[in-house]
């Protein structure tokens, strides 16, 4: 009972959970968007803030701000983590690495040097319920961040 | 022993075969979810499996022996929920998909040509603490009629607020639909007192008794005339039947006055190419084959709550409801949302535990066998109220012991402890 809890509520989890990272809406961005869990309530406002670098646009900024669980709360946490400060198409590999662990029904063995500390989330593909908690803020995110690209993508081709 | 339990509690448990499920772990099932949906006795199964063993046809057109003793059966259940209510006549009960279905037929009925059709300027008035089976067809109803949509408040303590019942249903008010039992708050809403200003305005007053249903004993012939609904809906499944049959009564007087809600067989006097006359109540509104099955489960289930005597299960559902509070605000850091006196409330109790995310408390509880709800339960409104996003709700009914209350509350002194709050 307690050991598949704690593969639920991994340290990391709850560590994310008390002291979020990158929480706040914050200027500029190129993109705002509003999800819901329509079964269950929990929102999230997401902010993505898109820049040029050398490697091509990158995720500048990522902002949210979120009402919801532990998992939802601590996955936020951990998707901005990950992947500011990356090319978007890094950003979106780690989005789909997230979602195959995610919907691995606990069988995917992540890759911890992609992950990070989202591979904590490995325990929660164990609990059908609570999978789209995880997920939330990264459906949020991927929809933020092409919605921002698009203009983006204009503007080069304009160039 | 707790005063009001029934007395016969181990055994009436013993009719509910899934209350004896042991959970994942060897943890025995601590159901307290029954808002949700009840538990089913055995003879509810059973007698769903007789009928179609043995009875199974098509109801009201087989010229056999068994569409005959099909359709003395699924007419019988209506008897049966007829005698379940005290509705004044066996016709005035017409069986739909569930509840939703049932004020969905309301809703649209309404906005359609007819003696009752809603227009511009007129008003229909719900209230803050509805389910949203309740909200959303009357906000389709007013978009589709240029209707004006009004509600009432919600006091602090969780109840109607009722101080501007005057203001709110006027001479425009031409729809006063409520909530009896609250699924959220638990209130019990005073039906019968709000009904008596519908219809002095003229006003047709609609009843959601999802809730009332299951726990209050209801007798509509015996209510006032003036404070009797003018219809009342319910579903099947939180009153041990199974899914998928729902109950709407209406006075005759006015199931007469709507038109047919969807069309097709069974439903029609006559049909020619250019137009149809339809059949009287209630057949007039049960278009198509409808569940038979389940409609002949739900008699077996009102009969159920009727040998237990509703008055004994609300006696039980208070007594729980009571000891349960008196439980829950032992938690430290937990917050009840509703009124807190047994007597005027229903068996759910919905509640907020400062530092512990609604969802965490259900995985949680879970875990140790136990379950309960978590979210918004359909009611986002109340929950906006309140200023919660969403809470923890669990529900009784007449199965539920105190032994089941106490491991509730010791889950959640657990998860406490768990999401390190002391």
């Amino acid at each position: 009972m307690t050991t598949d809890l704690d593969a639920l509520y991994q340290e990391i989890i709850l560590d994310h959970y008390k002291n979020p990272h990158h929480q706040g809406l914050r200027e500029p961005f190129e993109a705002e968007v509003h999800h819901v869990n329509p079964t269950c309530g929990d929102e999230v406002t997401l902010r993505v803030h898109l820049a040029d670098s050398p490697e091509g646009t990158q995720v500048e900024d990522v902002s949210y701000d979120a009402l919801g669980c532990s998992i939802s709360q601590a996955s936020a946490s951990v998707l901005s983590d990950l992947v500011i400060g990356k090319p978007v198409s890094d950003a979106m590999a780690i989005h789909d690495e997230f979602l195959t662990m995610m919907q691995g029904k606990g069988r995917v063995e992540p890759d911890e040097d992609v992950l990070e500390d989202g591979i904590a989330f490995a325990g929660v593909a164990k609990f059908p319920a609570r999978i789209k908690c995880a997920l939330l803020s990264w459906m949020a995110w991927k929809d933020a961040t092409l919605s921002a690209v698009e203009p983006m993508e204009c503007k080069e081709e304009a160039k | 022993m707790i005063e009001g339990l029934l007395s016969d509690l181990e055994v009436v448990r013993k009719d509910f075969p899934i209350l004896a499920r042991v959970l994942a772990d060897g943890q025995p099932l601590v159901y307290l979810d029954s808002a949700n949906t009840s538990q089913k006795p055995q003879v509810v199964i059973d007698t769903m499996v007789d009928h179609l063993e043995r009875h199974n046809a098509n109801i009201a057109r087989a010229m056999h022996q068994l569409g005959a003793e099909a359709t003395a059966a699924y007419e019988d259940a209506r008897d049966k929920v007829a005698t379940f209510i005290g509705a004044p006549d066996r016709d005035e009960v017409v069986f739909t998909k569930n509840a939703s279905e049932a004020l969905n037929l309301a809703a649209n009925t309404l906005a359609w040509p007819g003696e009752r059709q809603v227009g511009p300027g007129d008003e229909v008035v719900i209230s803050e603490m509805e389910h949203h089976s309740n909200i959303v067809p009357w906000q389709l109803l007013c978009e589709h009629t240029g209707a004006r949509l009004r509600w009432f408040g919600v006091t602090d303590e969780g109840h109607l607020d009722l101080s501007n019942l005057d203001a709110l249903i006027t001479e425009r008010t031409r729809v006063v639909s409520l909530v009896w039992v609250s699924n959220m708050l638990g209130t019990v809403n005073p039906i019968g007192d709000i009904a008596r200003r519908a219809h002095e305005v003229g006003a047709l007053m609609v009843v959601d008794a999802s809730q009332a249903a299951p726990q209050l004993p209801i007798d509509l012939a015996g209510m006032p005339e003036q404070e009797r609904p003018d219809l009342l809906a319910f579903t099947g499944h939180k009153v041990v039947g199974p899914t998928g049959i729902g109950v709407l009564w209406g006075r005759r007087a006015v199931l007469d006055q709507l038109p047919p809600f969807l069309g097709g067989g069974e439903m029609i006097e006559t049909v020619t190419m250019e137009r149809s006359t339809y059949a009287p109540i209630p057949h007039k509104f049960e278009a198509g084959t409808p569940p038979i099955a389940e409609a002949v489960g739900l008699g077996a289930a009102v009969d159920y709550l009727s040998v237990l005597g509703m008055h004994h299960v609300h006696r039980h559902e208070q007594a729980i409801t009571a000891y349960a509070l008196d439980g829950l605000q032992t938690v430290p850091g937990l917050t009840v949302l509703g009124p807190l006196d047994a007597t005027g409330r229903g068996g759910a109790i919905s509640f907020e535990i400062a530092g512990v995310h609604p969802h965490d408390v259900a995985t949680v509880l879970d875990t140790r066998g136990i379950a309960v709800r978590a979210g918004h339960h359909c009611a986002k409104p109340a929950h906006q109220r309140f200023g919660v996003q969403s809470s923890t709700r669990m529900s009784s009914y007449l199965y539920t012991t105190p032994t089941e209350i106490d491991a509730l509350v010791e889950g959640l002194e657990y998860t406490r402890r768990y999401f390190r709050l002391d």
